[in-house]
């Protein structure tokens, strides 16, 4: 299983570790719970080297993307970054991404771990439609490390010479972390302010510890997954994947269809003039037993014919109740209606409401 | 942690410590870190009757959920209040604080010992 430059640094600091992706990664070093709470209430470091990194660089770059997502990256201001999606030609979504623009000609796309073969051929392919040249995987050369929290910003200014606060949300600059040439990122998955850093992975141990050292938790992927669930953010493989459009997804904004030509454009252009027959909604229960993957939603405790499915839950450590994402038929996904989940024979209930279930004070 | 040699063990990763006619029963210090933080714990009713290695109850961490298996035939006499109200003693007392239920049984099944478990899951 693959393995990022920090693994045996992990595992001399005392992590557990999963499969995440494909990949061998720190689950937790100490205890979920406390990690998550490091991250709402102090900073937390998470290692991110497993995500795919794809630098789209020379001229028609930005055309380029123009025609591979659907968004428009030609319309990103130098030194900002934009979420995006990329689908294929039936609008299925192949991957959630994050596009930063470099320079002019220069951006850089940050995509899953588990997608990157899926992203990288997409990506090629449509490079040959186009006869650019300018695609490259540079996932093996990098280290990323996200520094999440209300003290992110304090921590990471001990060990950069950037100014931070030049840097707003959703911007890339590069500096300066420990020494090391890196780009600051000023984007999460978390639901805190933060920033990911992106450096070779040459360094990572020492960029790591000098996080740590600054005043970072180390956080592993356990408590990653309950914060960005809690932000109502969502995560390929449960809440997208190649039979979800963006439709669906509730990413309608992120689509530009007022475009001549992009990958899936003609598919997404019907399905953007219909109602959806399902659409991914929050869901919150009483008690303490979370609903999770995969269970099964109904329209009441009594009811046999299944109305939705649950894509990720857990019993929120910030709100201290079940909250969950799932996919339910649209004319039942109204917010304030009740549902019924079975929780392995249990039939429980839980209301409608609006993502995100937590969203940190400015 | 290593494993307490006054009980015995099965593979669903539960311990036993039988003191007369009644076994006190609770899950080992690996199977709660495999866990990982205990949230919330389901315990059979007081007067539930016990089916060796059926499920009687659930334990749920913030990442999974763990089931509770029988190791012996019988009936639960208590429950251990203090795991249902503060779930995490399972974490931080695994084979004190944090015991579970326990059974009056009428029958001892043959259980592993703290050797024998300890070599199930590779800290032997």
């Amino acid at each position: 299983m693959p393995q990022t430059p920090l693994h045996a640094e992990h595992a001399r600091i005392g992590a557990s570790f999963t499969d995440f992706g494909g990949w061998d990664m720190p689950v937790r070093y100490s205890s979920d719970l406390a990690e998550h709470e490091a991250v709402r209430t102090n900073a937390g470091v998470f290692d991110i080297s497993h995500m795919a990194e794809i630098f789209i660089k020379g001229q028609g770059a930005a055309a380029f993307l123009d025609y591979s997502l659907v968004g428009q990256a030609s319309q990103i201001e130098n030194g900002k970054a934009k979420y995006s999606l990329i689908c294929n030609n039936d609008g299925g979504i192949i991957d959630d991404l994050i596009v930063y623009r470099l320079e002019e000609d220069s951006f850089l796309v940050i995509a899953n771990a588990g997608n990157r073969d899926a992203v990288v051929t997409a990506f090629t392919e449509r490079a040959a439609t186009l006869n650019f040249p300018g695609v490259q995987d540079r996932s093996d050369d990098y280290a990323l490390l996200a520094i999440q929290g209300p003290n992110a910003t304090k921590y990471l200014q001990t060990v950069t010479d950037t100014d931070l606060s030049t840097l707003s949300y959703y911007s890339i600059g590069e500096g300066k972390v420990d020494g090391v040439n890196a780009y600051l990122c000023r984007t999460g998955y978390t639901g805190e302010d933060g920033f990911e850093v992106l450096f070779s992975s040459d360094d990572a141990v020492k960029v790591f510890n000098a996080l740590i050292a600054s005043g970072a938790v180390p956080c592993g992927l356990a408590s990653r997954d309950t914060l960005r669930l809690e932000a109502g953010m969502p995560l390929y493989g449960h809440e997208l994947n190649l039979d979800v459009n963006p439709y669906e997804a509730g990413f309608a904004r992120v689509v530009r269809l007022e475009r001549d030509d992009f990958v899936g454009r003609d598919a997404l252009l019907e399905l953007s003039t219909k109602t959806p027959s399902r659409k991914l909604v929050g869901l919150v229960g009483e008690g303490k037993r979370a609903a999770r993957a995969d269970y099964p939603l109904f329209a009441d405790s009594e009811s046999t014919v299944q109305i939705g499915i649950i894509t990720s839950g857990a019993l929120s450590p910030t709100l201290g109740y079940p909250v969950a994402m799932g996919y339910l038929e649209t004319d039942l996904s109204e917010i304030g209606n009740t549902v019924s989940v079975d929780i392995r024979g249990t039939r429980l209930p839980m209301t409608i409401v609006k993502l995100p279930f937590y969203k940190r004070s400015k | 942690m290593s494993n307490p040699t006054n009980r015995q063990y099965t593979k669903e990763h539960e311990w036993v410590l039988v003191e007369g006619d009644v076994a006190t029963i609770g899950i080992t210090a690996y199977a709660a870190e495999k866990l990982g933080d205990v949230v919330f714990v389901d315990l059979p009713k007081v007067g539930t009757s016990t089916t060796y290695m059926k499920i009687c109850g659930e334990i749920e961490s913030t990442k999974s959920v763990g089931e509770l298996y029988a190791p012996l035939d019988g009936e639960v006499v208590e429950i251990n209040d203090v795991v249902v109200s503060a779930p995490e003693t399972v974490n931080t007392d695994p084979f004190g604080a944090g015991w579970l239920i326990k059974v009056k049984f009428t029958s001892l099944p043959e259980l592993m010992s703290a050797e024998e478990y300890a070599a199930l899951t590779g800290e032997g």
